[in-house]
């Protein structure tokens, strides 16, 4: 099927008949794959016994489907050229910075945006849902870049980290009293030590096998928080952990709240407000150390292993040094990332930390483009915002019917999505590279020569 | 400090074996400072596996590999050194490493040994300038306050990086390529991307440099540049040479002393013409013709006779 799209169809009859052939051959492989799932049901009569209903007007409605779409896009220009990939426009210096700026002025009037165009009641929903909810994907997803992206370790089991962050912060404010500002830093490193500890065994390992033990490790992490009931609650998770306060000040309807402190009508929104600049600041903090970073031998260095862990040893680089070094400072934001969100929700249970989340992670890494942070940021927006947005699909309810819940078809539209983005665009969004310092202007470099890394 | 003369790798009893297979066999011989020494012979000799086991890509079955700094090799120093556990030893200027027992980067940071590969392994999509601002990590590592002064943009790194780009521009200038240090690697041509390669060894300030066929896949008009270029870091940088080549007339032409090797085993060391004249390394190269074959084994005959009478 692949050569009948290289070669190019010229006009005329052979074309024609081939075109014929290759739908009429996919048509077929829909029949034989569509077999067991759309020919027949298993049904329960009234006597209570199981009975199979064929269902061959549906195989074949399928199996012609299929035909039908696979002529129409042979026979039209779409097939008749390789698959069509854009590359996003070279921006220069200047405008790259005035969109940074623009994005940047966007992000911080977004509460108040939010607050002007829907009022009160709509605001909750689009501060919490979309602006926090996309922004903590923001941050685990510059978090994990560095792993992934800069240093190009696949790393499978990244919400273990986030797991780290959370707990950290839950069981060190709820037994010790600790505040939020200071478990912030503390989940971090505690974070930063796990990223050491799961570095350490997995040095050696390199693609696939360097995955899996990552899987596990997210796993482990996860069933010690269940099994370990004493101290984690296990499934029960931990709850009413203290929220965070405006340095000191609680935002509660209280004389010493900061509604009251500040002169202000007592509203949820103050809270709202402040989570997500908070989340912002840490996501901005995320995003200027890697920018640094890069620009730094460290950061040099993770991406000469990305490219060439042989070279960089011959050039006396310490791969151990600097993969454990990706891994900690990796974790520490996944760290940061999870005391937020012990804060926000002040109730953390193992539910939150499952495997999904990594791939959701990972995936918003992958479609951004490996090493891209504008790209991450973009993916992470479509990716949770486009996933909240399916959510309100109850308008397809007056074309399909009442029975029809959108809800359901959300993962669908989802992984079709993320199908389309990577036969247009298979290296990311943003999948040149930036080089990091340059003598005269800097140009990008085609993501042809930027290697993956190895794992 | 440029001291000409004297050993500055003396490899000894090197043997390395893989499973049944014996790639070298007790190996002995020595780069002298200041030189260009070939290793070269035919196909699967082990040249190779003998630059793998001087850079620490292998550890060698058997053998010392020594290396020294500065002076001329020490060897009382090498053997308090072989007899203790240690890695390397200092003694006033005399500074004496062991090389098998090191692990390959500290080989290049600490013991100051560059190499090259057979199959170019550049960074392909970092720019030509990255490439070379990567070879200069641990210096600009220590310069970066391990990151910490890098982060806040102290003045003594921001120093410390102009420094290292003018480095790296200065290398640039000199094997003309200063004209695409933001193109990427994997772009040059060629020829051009082995003199970057060796640019990149240079840059991690080594006392000898390991070229694995730098020569390979290159014109006659590009050898000649590289032959130059080999004897200007020789003569201008004072930078030892090893390089592995299978063109000869570049050996013939740069190389101070050849060594010979033939299935693991060295069968030749001298000078280019001494080398050129032996009679082993002809037989070697260019294989035995019968005759020659009848006559060695008549003469072994006699010595075997001789022996028994």
């Amino acid at each position: 099927m692949r050569d009948a799209r290289n070669k190019p169809l010229a006009s005329g009859r052979p074309a024609t008949i081939a075109a014929f052939k290759d739908a009429a051959l996919v048509g077929l492989a829909t029949l034989g794959l569509g077999f067991p799932i759309l020919a027949y049901r298993t049904e329960q009569n009234i006597s209570n016994q199981l009975i199979i209903e064929p269902r061959w007007a549906l195989a074949f409605s399928f199996a012609g489907l299929a035909f039908a779409l696979r002529l129409a896009w042979l026979m039209t220009s779409a097939g008749r050229s390789s698959i069509p990939t854009w590359s996003m426009p070279v921006l220069s210096k200047r405008a790259g910075d005035t969109i940074s700026r623009a994005g940047l002025g966007i992000l911080l009037a977004y509460p108040f945006l939010a607050l002007w165009i829907t009022g009160p009641g709509g605001a909750i929903k689009w501060i919490d849902n979309f602006g926090i909810q996309i922004l903590i994907y923001v941050m685990l997803g510059w978090g994990l870049n560095i792993v992934v992206g800069l240093a190009g370790l696949l790393d499978l089991g990244y919400v273990a980290f986030y797991a780290v962050g959370a707990y950290t912060t839950a069981l060190l404010s709820t037994h010790f009293g600790l505040s939020f500002w200071l478990c912030l830093p503390l989940a971090g490193m505690f974070a930063a030590l796990w990223g050491v500890l799961l570095g350490f065994p997995v040095l050696r390992l390199r693609g696939d096998y360097l995955a899996i033990v990552t899987l596990a490790f997210g796993e482990i992490i996860r069933l010690v928080l269940i099994n370990w009931v004493d101290v984690t609650g296990g499934y029960a998770g931990i709850s009413s952990i203290p929220r965070p306060t405006f340095f000191g000040i609680p935002f509660n309807a209280t004389e010493t709240g900061f509604a009251a402190t500040f002169g202000l009508e007592f509203t949820p929104l103050h809270r709202l407000f402040f989570l997500f600049y908070l989340i912002l600041a840490l996501a901005l903090l995320t995003n200027w150390v890697t920018i640094r970073l890069r620009r730094l031998p460290i950061g040099r260095a993770w991406e000469a292993l990305r490219e060439d862990e042989i070279a960089a040893k011959a050039l006396g680089i310490d791969t151990v040094i600097t993969k454990l070094t990706a891994f900690a400072i990796g974790a520490m934001f996944g760290g940061f990332a999870g005391a937020f969100i012990a804060a926000r929700q002040a109730f953390i249970s193992p539910e939150m930390f499952v495997f999904m989340e990594s791939a959701v992670i990972l995936a918003i890494v992958v479609l951004g483009g490996m090493g891209s942070q504008i790209g991450v940021a973009i993916a992470a927006i479509v990716m949770v915002g486009g996933t909240e947005l399916l959510r309100e699909l109850d308008w397809l309810k007056a074309i399909f019917g009442k029975d029809f819940d959108p809800t359901q078809y959300r993962m669908l539209l989802f992984g079709l999505a993320m199908v389309a983005i990577m036969i247009w665009k298979p290296r990311g969004l943003i999948s040149n590279r930036e080089p990091t310092i340059a003598l005269g202007a800097k140009k990008s470099i085609s993501s042809s020569l930027v290697r993956e890394g190895h794992g | 400090m440029e001291q000409r003369g004297g050993t500055i790798l003396a490899v000894e009893h090197l043997t390395m074996r893989f499973g049944g297979l014996l790639a070298v066999q007790d190996l002995s011989f020595s780069v002298e400072r200041g030189q260009i020494t070939a290793l070269i012979g035919p196909n699967g000799a082990g040249k190779t596996t003998v630059f793998n086991c001087i850079t620490g890509f292998y550890r060698p079955t058997q053998g010392r590999i020594a290396l020294t700094n500065g002076t001329p090799l020490s060897r009382p120093l090498l053997d308090r050194l072989t007899g203790s556990s240690l890695r390397h030893l200092r003694e006033g200027t005399n500074e004496v490493f062991l090389l098998e027992r090191m692990a390959g980067h500290e080989i290049t940071a600490k013991a100051h040994v560059a190499r090259t590969f057979q199959n170019i392994r550049l960074f392909s999509g970092m720019t030509c300038l990255e490439n070379l601002l990567v070879a200069q990590h641990n210096a600009l590592t220590r310069a970066s306050g391990y990151s910490v002064l890098g982060l806040i943009g102290a003045p003594s790194w921001r120093a410390a990086e102009a420094r290292s780009i003018e480095r790296a521009s200065a290398w640039l200038e000199r094997i003309g390529l200063i004209g695409r240090a933001d193109d990427p690697a994997g772009d040059l041509p060629y020829g051009d991307q082995r003199r970057l390669e060796i640019a990149r060894a240079m840059l991690t300030d080594p006392v000898l440099l390991c070229l694995d066929e730098p020569a390979a896949g290159l014109n006659p008009r590009e050898s000649a540049a590289l032959s130059a270029l080999l004897r200007t870091i020789r003569d201008a940088d004072g930078v030892s040479i090893l390089l592995i080549e299978h063109d000869m007339s570049v050996v013939m032409e740069i190389s101070d002393h050849i060594v010979v090797l033939e299935y693991g085993l060295k069968i030749s060391d001298g000078s280019p013409e001494s080398v050129r004249d032996d009679p082993k390394v002809i037989a070697a190269y260019l294989g035995v013709d019968d005759a020659e074959v009848a006559g060695a084994e008549a003469e072994l005959d006699a010595t075997v006779a001789g022996r028994s009478t």
